[in-house]
């Protein structure tokens, strides 16, 4: 009877890792700028080319960066979450507008609304590749003292809002 | 025949277009160490591809980059650390040995010894068994009429 119970042990520890594994989202990998310092950028403002936003701009506050582009999909799903978020938000969202046109992203933003304090312009999407952006949408939670605190890679919705980004942003700031 | 030609002619040119940046083709060398790098790296986009066969908008601006730091200069240690600053040891398809991989990196032989070590108790078992067990003299006597008839030749 014993000699069963070994293989079928091995068996259950070998189900128990797959179904671990296949639960995990490969999409979501692990970055490696969380508690690190956000990467320094100057970029201009999509609004106002001539004006221009550097990162260090923005310490002493606690501010959200929302990668996005008229071209993604995905960012039209999380649109009205963020829009929603905006009018009551205790924090800047800032937009990056990644490897986009500029007057795609303009009428993008007058046909959907517009949640950012402002956003920057990333034409040749250098800035996200410091940010180590490789699926938009992609959302960061910097500190007030310039540090990534959190990221979420797709969509943000009113449950990641709530679970996670709020909660973070209410630690932030007391 | 003539509009054939012109045809293929223009679609050549436009393929000839799509080749992602003519910037390094005449350097070789460097186009060679990217590409050689590149078959190391995962591409984020499509994961189960490098960064060599992806033709993903993303996997292209990093081998642009790769290319200008190449350029720059840098040496390929320098260039896998700056991609991993930014997407992590997943971006490596030959993680590093640190406390969080060593597991995988050891874990076939591991699993290797245990199963040597089970061979091994299995078999001294089994010969234990067997010496445990001798032959009675009954049996053994039954054994060798056994043998010995068939030794015998057959009836013709």
């Amino acid at each position: 009877m014993t000699r069963f119970l070994i293989p079928l042990a091995l068996f259950i520890v070998l189900v128990v890792f797959l179904a671990i594994g296949l639960n995990l989202n490969p999409r979501e990998v692990p970055s490696p700028l969380i508690d690190k310092p956000a990467p320094a950028f100057e970029l201009t403002r999509l609004d106002d080319p001539v004006r221009s936003l550097k990162a260090e701009d923005l310490r002493g506050q606690v501010w959200l960066l929302n990668v996005w582009a008229s071209w993604c999909v995905a960012c039209l799903q999380e649109h009205p979450v963020l829009l929603a978020f905006s009018k009551s938000s205790p924090v800047p969202i800032y937009g990056l507008n990644y490897k986009d046109q500029r007057d795609a992203a303009f009428a993008w933003l007058g046909k959907h609304g517009n949640p950012y304090t402002a956003s920057l312009v990333d034409t040749d999407g250098r800035v996200g590749i410091d940010y180590g952006v490789y699926g938009v949408p992609e959302t960061f939670l910097i500190d007030r003292q310039g540090t990534i605190r959190f990221k979420h890679i797709g969509p943000v919705t009113e449950d990641v809002l709530k679970r996670e980004i709020v909660p973070m942003i209410e630690k932030l700031r007391s | 025949m003539k509009a054939w030609l012109a045809i293929l002619l223009l679609s050549a040119t436009g393929l000839a277009q799509a080749a992602e940046a003519p910037a390094t083709a005449a350097d070789p060398v460097a186009e060679k160490r990217l590409m050689e790098m590149a078959k190391e790296l995962r591409c984020l986009v499509c994961q189960n591809q490098s960064l060599a066969d992806s033709n993903a908008d993303l996997a292209i601006d990093l081998r642009n980059q790769v290319r200008e730091q190449i350029k720059a200069g840098r040496t390929d240690t320098q260039i896998r650390a700056w991609l991993t600053e930014r997407y992590g040891d997943f971006v490596l398809y030959r993680p590093p040995v640190k406390t969080t991989t060593w597991l995988l990196w050891a874990g076939p032989f591991l699993l290797l010894a245990g199963g040597l070590a089970a061979l091994f108790v299995t078999l001294r078992r089994r010969r234990a068994a067997l010496g445990a067990a001798p032959l009675s003299e009954a049996e053994r006597a039954r054994a060798e009429a056994l043998l010995r008839a068939d030794a015998s030749p057959p009836p013709a």
